[in-house]
């Protein structure tokens, strides 16, 4: 694989400056996301998921560049974002676009449809108003609402079709990489089915890529092609989807994966074995940032961090247990 | 055989809107035996909290008005008693658990005073009598180190810990009935883990009945014998939990059993296309005359339109409201 991947993140590192006000002296800080690597080709489904403060959320910020990162680098098309000037970037951000959690707290309650959805078009492109709308239509179709729901305001709708819209507006500017942050978690079974087939069509169609966030397993197996695990601000697993059910490497995945309540009555699962929270991230543990929940953890776990090695080809993964069968990588 | 702990009958719940009426629940009858865990399930706005509120007189009321219906609880019926006589059940014979811990404990009160209280008001405790048994309470949740921690305040516990407490004080009177309205939803899986197994080990312990209302058909999955389904405000289908995920009966049920994700499906190669339920949840403000599935209901015909099914007896154990009972091989043209 010589071709240039869509996305290549590398070393990436974000610290935030913990507690204390502006004159603060406290230097503490907590690295959200520690050291993670990763490249995403063109058309890829990469699903991330964590607990809640393992980092994700942060790391699908950086990709876009919300935030700044602290060291490390991400790369778009071959082209390090960092270094883009703000004009630049802005031609960068047509092509990559986000996804919001809550479709409640997303979309401005004082906007119409109409403007919501061909903002982005408004501070992206030289468009005339006629012209906007026109695109606005077409998309708030394509994700299956009525054109004339571009007059409503968002309350007129409901989450599903509230979530519709906000990717409508992803959608507008025509970007191939899309980052969505827990896109289902505040929806239904049932209308999270829709937005799921939607979201997988208008892939299809537009051959776009995901970074598909969200702490559901289930979810992220059924979109993903391949994922990683987030645990403390890094990357612990990523593998092909398919090899998550079969053979995780990683115990935390492991433990993952068992709590995880099977939709099925013939299959009650044994109570669960891992225990504990995740640690305080102010005073992170020595060595794997697991090892205080890990029941396999012995004395190198408690001095060294490990780092992400290959246990096969395609299979990647930050545990000492795989010491030795694997080769390192940078 | 086995004792109903809970019946209820007829329950119908109407909210008094500036929009309307909204008929929250209507016409809502089951029962919860002794050492049970029934699950209600359903989708946001469905009425399975406002049925579980109903059960301890918490509806906020106005807007809330309980239009009809019997909730008997060890044959008295809760929905005439007093506030002063339901306050005496409420927290000791019937606890209640939220979704959401951190709204539901007292932020400026310290735990193990929270966790006291329903000692000192129902068991007549002292204030060090309650604390000590405040901390082995604590100590049952897995709290660890709950001695020294029965001053902490929930700001300082994480999520999971601070739903512990909620369990703790729920159960510190030893309740007959336990309702627990989506205890998990807010919480990481890994530690959803831990509450339900904790959960589980002290319904048996305790013997206690449990009524479960959740969205989540894993954890039913895991956790009830018995399940309702609730669409709109009535129950549309009512199994045991093996015949609801084997063979369920209303379309509803079996649309909602499809839309899951499930784990493992990328190991069989192929990923299946989730099933969608077309539409949204209808109004309830609007007088509907049929069935309120019918809308997005693949296989209605004129009567779903005009006429509201009953609970039709499906098998021993499960019914469904669904005129298919009587109409099978409209199911089997429309597949």
């Amino acid at each position: 694989m010589t071709e240039v991947p869509l996305l290549k993140v590398s070393k990436l590192v974000k610290a935030f400056p913990l507690g204390g006000g502006v004159f603060s002296k406290s230097r503490a800080r907590v690295r959200a996301v520690d050291d993670v690597s990763f490249a995403i080709s063109r058309g890829e489904t990469f699903g991330l998921v964590g607990e809640s403060g393992c980092g994700k959320s942060t790391l699908g910020r950086l990709i876009l560049r919300l935030i700044e990162p602290t060291g490390g680098k991400v790369e778009f098309n071959g082209q390090n974002i960092q270094s883009l000037g703000s004009k630049e970037m802005r031609l960068l951000r047509r092509r990559m676009q986000i996804i919001f959690q809550d479709p409640y707290s997303s979309l401005d309650p004082r906007m119409k449809v109409d403007a919501i959805v061909s903002e982005p078009l408004c501070a992206l492109q030289n468009l005339s108003k006629s012209d906007r709308r026109r695109i606005a239509g077409q998309l708030v179709e394509k994700v299956g609402l009525r054109a004339a729901d571009l007059n409503k305001y968002p309350h007129e709708f409901s989450g599903g079709q509230r979530q519709r819209i906000g990717i409508a507006r992803a959608l507008c500017v025509g970007p191939e990489l899309l980052v969505a942050d827990e896109p289902v978690s505040a929806l239904d079974v049932s209308i999270q089915a829709q937005v799921i087939n939607l979201m997988e069509d208008l892939k299809k169609e537009y051959n776009l890529s995901y970074i598909f966030i969200s702490h559901d397993l289930n979810v992220v197996e059924h979109v993903s092609d391949r994922i990683a695990v987030m645990y403390f601000g890094t990357i612990v697993e990523l593998a092909p989807a398919g090899q998550f059910s079969t053979s995780p490497r990683h115990p935390y995945t492991e433990a993952l994966l068992k709590a995880v309540p099977i939709p099925d009555p013939h299959r009650r699962t044994e109570p669960f074995p891992m225990q504990g929270d995740v640690p305080s991230p102010v005073n992170p543990p020595p060595g794997c940032a697991f090892n205080p929940r890990c029941s396999y953890a012995f004395d190198r776990c408690h001095v060294e961090r490990p780092r992400m090695a290959a246990a096969s080809p395609q299979h990647l993964v930050a545990c000492w247990l795989n010491d030795g069968r694997g080769l390192w990588i940078d | 055989m086995q004792q109903n702990i809970l019946k209820i009958e007829d329950l119908s719940v109407r909210f008094h809107l500036p929009e309307g009426v909204v008929r929250a629940v209507d016409s809502v009858s089951f029962d919860l035996a002794r050492g049970e865990t029934l699950g209600l399930v359903g989708e946001s706005g469905c009425g399975k909290s406002v049925t579980s509120l109903s059960i301890l007189g918490l509806i906020p009321s106005p807007p809330g008005r309980i239009k009809a219906g019997c909730v008997r609880f060890e044959d008295q019926n809760l929905l005439d008693m007093n506030t002063e006589r339901l306050r005496q059940i409420r927290g000791r014979d019937i606890s209640m658990i939220f979704q959401e811990p951190m709204t539901s404990l007292n932020p400026v009160l310290s735990i193990g005073r929270q966790v006291a209280e329903p000692l000192m008001t129902h068991k007549g405790l002292s204030r060090s009598e309650a604390l000590a048994e405040a901390a082995e309470w604590l100590d049952q949740v897995k709290i660890p180190a709950a001695r020294q921690r029965l001053g902490d305040y929930p700001h300082q516990l994480s999520g999971g810990m601070r739903q512990r407490v909620m369990i703790a004080m729920a159960m510190v009177c030893r309740p007959k009935l336990l309702i627990a309205d989506e205890p998990t939803t807010a919480l990481d899986v890994t530690i959803q883990a831990q509450i339900l197994s904790l959960m589980r080990e002290l319904k048996e312990k305790l013997n206690m009945s449990l009524l479960l209302i959740t969205h989540n058909l894993g954890v039913v999955a895991q956790t009830a014998s018995r399940v309702m389904v609730m669409y709109a405000g009535q129950i549309v289908e009512e199994a045991s939990i093996i015949d609801i995920f084997d063979q369920p009966f209303h379309p509803y049920s079996q649309g909602l059993l499809k839309s899951i994700p499930r784990f493992g499906d990328r190991r069989h190669g192929r990923v299946r296309r989730l099933n969608e339920i077309p539409g949204a949840v209808p109004s309830l403000i609007e007088a509907v005359g049929g069935c309120r599935f019918a809308d997005r209901c693949p296989y209605a015909f004129d009567i779903c339109k005009e006429q509201l099914p009953e609970l039709f007896q499906i098998r021993d154990g499960q019914r469904a409201r669904c005129w298919l009972k009587y109409h099978p091989a409209r199911r089997r043209q429309s597949d």
